[in-house]
């Protein structure tokens, strides 16, 4: 009860500040044009290519997807482009309370440094999402004008692909930010951390060897594919959760450690 | 209410704090006096679980600082050195945040927030930015926000660092008002103003502690058996040799020329006797005027600096504390 109190408190502070400053508003702006832009790059491809397809079967191939055209590339493309966003989502949650000298406040006052940490963590999360529901707004028009309603159920999918892994790479990015008190230190090296991760997934290659595989296995963008095609494997979410977890200890872990070697 | 004992912390090879014991009953105010980089800091940041100690253990309240940390911690508020505050936040803000991870039932929080800023004299401000604000109202939000919460204990590092001359008076009001309510630890090097607010003072230097009495007592102890300072009109060399045979004296040391034909002398007296009727006799019996007649008390800078300074050539940090020992256990 208290603890639930603890981190709503660290939330509230959290968004308090992304919204007293102009970060939350850059970052809503960016990513909104960014979705916005390439889902009608998308969308203009898949009318363009099915009214061709129209033209020279007459109705007869096989119909196109609006998941396959429209929503993989777009959720494909958000992926990236969240490689860049969410570093700045993450990279002052600790490295400037350490250089405020606010850690002080929080490590002297009763909180644990899971409650600080989880705070934190579902305060940038809580963001990220809220950035995505934003940008929903680009699919109303699919459901207003089209003439048989998409499925909304791979919207949902990709939605919850987009957000697990966002909060995969919040939770990797809230643990560089507890390694050093320099903000731009932080964002840097997690856009360092979330490339090398992404290009884990290059490693994929079904001849190769076990420990190319497994490596392979922990790419974050791979996790993706699937749920962006709108299958929801339950392994996929269950390797998302598990990531953010472990991002999340070594975050604890790294902020109690400190406190052993100041 | 806080016990340390044999409080020891090492970074690496340096020793910061050196098996430091002391105590503080409820309600009282014990100053925490030492040069810069002493050990206070240290001290204080092990007592409010920041740092963990190399060795020794600490209790405040009953709870062990590393055992029980969130218990600790509930009972505390601290203030660091410089109060740890988020720039972007308003005032009132701020301790409405503070109150939340201070486990505030929320029907109290406005109240007590209100209260804080009533005592801190921060009603003019409570709508403003923290980064705003000037240092002597930033230092008082740290401090409303450690006395926010009511805690038993407050642990105050430097309170009245870096504030101009009227706001360090305002400052060691609110902290003596605060006393007796709350059991304070306060760290300083400004001497005045352990003298002014502590009911107990211990001195650290080098991470350990080398005295520990009450201002008053401080004073007294290094007075020792009271030299005095004799200034009186006429030659040295007479007075040297009168001064000289007045009973009790052990010590004279001439102190040359006061200007107007007048001369002092310092004259150290037997342990326990008050030589100042005896000496003005003297002066007086012998037709010299007696311009000048006091005791050399020395103030708590001095003392500081006696207890503090130490050959570093022989780095005899214990030699000084048992020198002031000495004429304290001679005179009880």
């Amino acid at each position: 009860m208290s603890s639930l109190r603890n981190v709503s408190a660290i939330v509230e502070k959290e968004w308090r500040h992304y919204f007293g400053s102009p970060i939350a508003y850059v970052l809503l702006f960016v990513w909104t044009f960014l979705f916005g832009r390439f889902f009608q790059v998308a969308f203009e491809y898949f009318l363009l290519a099915s009214a061709r397809q129209g033209g020279m079967e007459m109705g007869m191939g096989p119909k196109m997807s609006l998941n396959e055209w429209v929503l993989r590339p777009l959720f494909q493309n958000m992926a990236v482009v969240a490689l860049f966003v969410i570093p700045m989502l993450t990279m002052r949650l600790f490295a400037e309370e350490k250089r405020q000298g606010t850690i002080e406040l929080l490590s002297t006052n009763p909180l644990t440094d899971w409650q600080v940490v989880l705070g934190k963590f579902f305060a940038a999360t809580g963001l990220f999402g809220f950035m995505i529901l934003v940008s929903l707004v680009n699919f109303v028009p699919l459901w207003v004008y089209a003439t048989t309603a998409p499925d909304w159920k791979p919207v949902a999918t990709g939605v919850l692909a987009l957000l697990l892994y966002g909060a995969s790479l919040i939770a990797v990015g809230t643990f560089i930010s507890t390694l050093t008190r320099n903000q731009i230190v932080a964002g840097i090296l997690s856009f360092c951390a979330f490339l090398a991760l992404l290009t884990l997934g290059w490693a994929d290659d079904p001849a190769a060897g076990p420990l190319q595989q497994a490596i392979a296995y922990l790419s974050v963008t791979a996790h993706m594919e699937d749920m962006t095609k709108g299958v929801l494997d339950l392994k996929d979410v269950v390797f998302y959760l598990s990531f953010s977890g472990f991002g999340l200890f070594l975050a604890q872990q790294s902020v109690e450690s400190q406190r052993w070697r100041a | 209410m806080i016990e340390v004992v044999n409080l020891t912390k090492r970074y690496g090879r340096h020793t910061a704090v050196d098996g430091v014991s002391f105590s503080v009953q409820k309600g009282e105010i014990l100053g925490f006096l030492g040069p810069n980089g002493a050990g206070k800091t240290t001290t204080m940041r092990i007592l409010t679980c920041y740092l963990p100690a190399t060795e020794g253990t600490a209790r405040v309240a009953g709870f062990d600082v590393f055992e029980q940390p969130l218990e600790v911690k509930r009972r505390i508020g601290y203030i660091p050195e410089t109060p740890p505050l988020y720039p972007d936040m308003e005032v009132a803000d701020f301790l409405s945040f503070c109150s939340k991870i201070k486990g505030i039932p929320g029907k109290d929080r406005r109240r007590k927030i209100d209260e804080a800023i009533e005592k801190t004299r921060l009603v003019d401000v409570r709508n403003k930015h923290i980064g705003k604000l000037s240092k002597g109202y930033r230092q008082r939000v740290g401090l409303a926000q450690a006395i926010l919460a009511n805690p038993d204990v407050l642990i105050l590092d430097e309170p009245t660092a870096g504030l101009d001359p009227k706001q360090i008076l305002e400052t060691r009001e609110l902290i003596k008002s605060l006393g007796g309510e709350h059991t304070i630890i306060l760290s300083t090097h400004i001497l005045p103003e352990v003298e002014v607010t502590c009911g107990r003072v211990v001195i650290i230097n080098k991470g350990k502690v080398v005295a520990e009495d009450t201002p008053e007592n401080l004073t007294q102890r290094l007075r020792g058996s009271g030299a005095l300072r004799v200034e009186a009109r006429g030659e040295t060399g007479p007075l040297f040799d009168l001064l000289r045979t007045v009973p009790g004296v052990i010590g004279l040391r001439p102190k040359g020329d006061a200007g107007d034909g007048v001369v002092a002398f310092e004259v150290d007296a037997e342990a326990g006797r008050d030589l100042r009727p005896e000496l003005a006799r003297a002066v007086v019996g012998a037709g010299h005027d007696l311009v000048g007649l006091s005791r050399l008390g020395m103030s708590l800078e001095e003392i500081f600096l006696q207890i503090t300074t130490t050959d570093s050539a022989d780095g005899a940090a214990p030699e000084a504390p048992a020198a002031a020992e000495a004429p304290a256990t001679e005179a009880s």
